[in-house]
């Protein structure tokens, strides 16, 4: 017997659930939420350990000293460490007119990030079959990151800062979530073996079409010896935005906050 | 999703959604010509994916609350990690700087919250916006606080 099945199309009525309404929703809370941010910028390395979320945090405190408006999204869920660099306390975020309050760090740069919601020294973890977690464990953390964009007030801001954890895939999510992908500042140290991370990390973002800021090279004339900055900047025709010596001054993160104003 | 009774050729009409234990969600639609009910059961791992995704099975009978996926999803959150008065609690509190949160850390649990209190309300009465290492060893110089 062959049962008369239709197509869901077919079927005029309305879906109740509206799955695909609810994810547009979604969406459309993160572009509204992010109408008063002038730049948006995914500072990112594919290489672990290079420094990214220090240098994010210098980067910005020194445009917050500059007179930009500047936030922080500690887009690394499972190592947060942006509260700690910008001398930010666990005091609980209010939650004013449907919006989480982001925390106010050092030289007013707000902050969001999981550390501000987890327990002193726990993992995060989630509730739900832990069997075969996997499965569902990075939509969860997708989803985390889209709230972190969308129901954060962020307000008027010159300069939203993402801080990516190692990897690519907090990329990709991002470029997913955002209409377009954002701009990418590469952070990696001088020795071949992070050229080749970061150089994957970059091409990552250059076949989704993001534009590439720049690179800086942390942890120079110390005990890392190479030129992957010089070589990354190369290769991809980007400047080699800053060199960032092992006991950097403010200076050296004011010249890098201008190298980043000048390269729109 | 749609349901279709085959028999009658006719859309299924949502009738109710249930969470009847085990990480089971229970989705019922009815039949508007026959009357029949069916009844769509996930398992927990379909259930879970469905919620990570951040949608209602359903339809949303209430607007999405900031940071709803988080707060209901995460198990090591703290429990006073917001507030819902609206207020910054410690508005107008100095700020800490990195190297003041560290030496902070190396005062005994114990005494922290005490030690911390000090030196936050010397910074307020001052009208120091930031705690700097500096500005505890002045603290500790003017109220005597050695120890601390």
């Amino acid at each position: 017997m062959s049962l008369n099945l239709r197509t869901y199309h077919e079927l005029a009525g309305a879906d109740r659930s509206g799955l695909p309404e609810q994810i547009a929703a979604q969406r459309r809370r993160v572009t509204e939420r992010l109408a008063g941010v002038g730049r948006l910028i995914a500072v990112m390395s594919g290489k672990g350990g290079v420094g990214k979320s220090f240098v994010t945090a210098h980067l910005a405190r020194a445009l917050a000293r500059a007179g930009r408006a500047v936030g922080v999204l500690d887009a690394d869920l499972n190592g947060p460490t942006m509260p700690r660099l910008l001398g930010v306390d666990h005091s609980p975020l209010p939650t004013p007119d449907g919006a989480i309050e982001p925390a106010i760090g050092v030289d007013g740069v707000k902050c969001m990030s999981m550390d501000l919601l987890l327990q002193d020294g726990a993992p995060l973890t989630f509730r739900g079959p832990q069997a075969e977690s996997f499965v569902w464990r990075g939509a969860l953390e997708a989803a985390a990151l889209r709230e972190f964009l969308g129901d954060v007030a962020w307000g008027a801001l010159d300069m939203l800062l993402l801080d990516l954890p190692p990897g690519i895939q907090r990329f990709h999510e991002l470029g997913d979530l955002l209409s377009t992908p954002p701009p990418v500042l590469t952070v990696t140290i001088p020795t071949p073996e992070s050229r080749d991370a970061v150089r994957r990390a970059m091409r990552a973002a250059s076949d989704r079409s993001a534009p590439l800021l720049g690179v800086v090279e942390n942890m120079v004339d110390g005990h890392f010896t190479g030129t992957a900055g010089a070589d990354l900047a190369a290769e991809f025709s980007v400047p080699l935005l800053a060199r960032i010596p092992w006991h950097p001054t403010p200076d050296t993160w004011d010249q890098l906050a201008q190298q980043l104003g000048s390269s729109a | 999703m749609k349901f279709l009774c085959v028999a009658c050729d006719r859309q299924m009409l949502f009738e109710e959604r249930q969470l009847p234990g085990d990480g089971t969600l229970a989705a019922a639609f009815k039949c508007p010509a026959c009357g029949r009910v069916v009844a769509l059961l996930t398992n927990p791992m379909e259930t879970q994916l469905v919620a990570s995704l951040g949608v209602v099975i359903g339809g949303r009978t209430v607007p999405a609350q900031p940071l709803e996926t988080v707060r209901g999803m995460v198990a090591t959150g703290r429990d006073d990690a917001f507030t819902d008065n609206g207020q910054r609690k410690t508005e107008n509190a100095p700020m800490w700087s990195p190297e003041a949160q560290e030496r902070l850390q190396r005062v005994p649990s114990f005494v922290r919250g005490m030690v911390k209190k000090v030196y936050t309300d010397y910074a307020r009465q001052h009208g120091i916006p930031e705690i700097t290492p500096a500005v505890m060893d002045t603290a500790r110089a003017e109220l005597g606080l050695e120890a601390m």
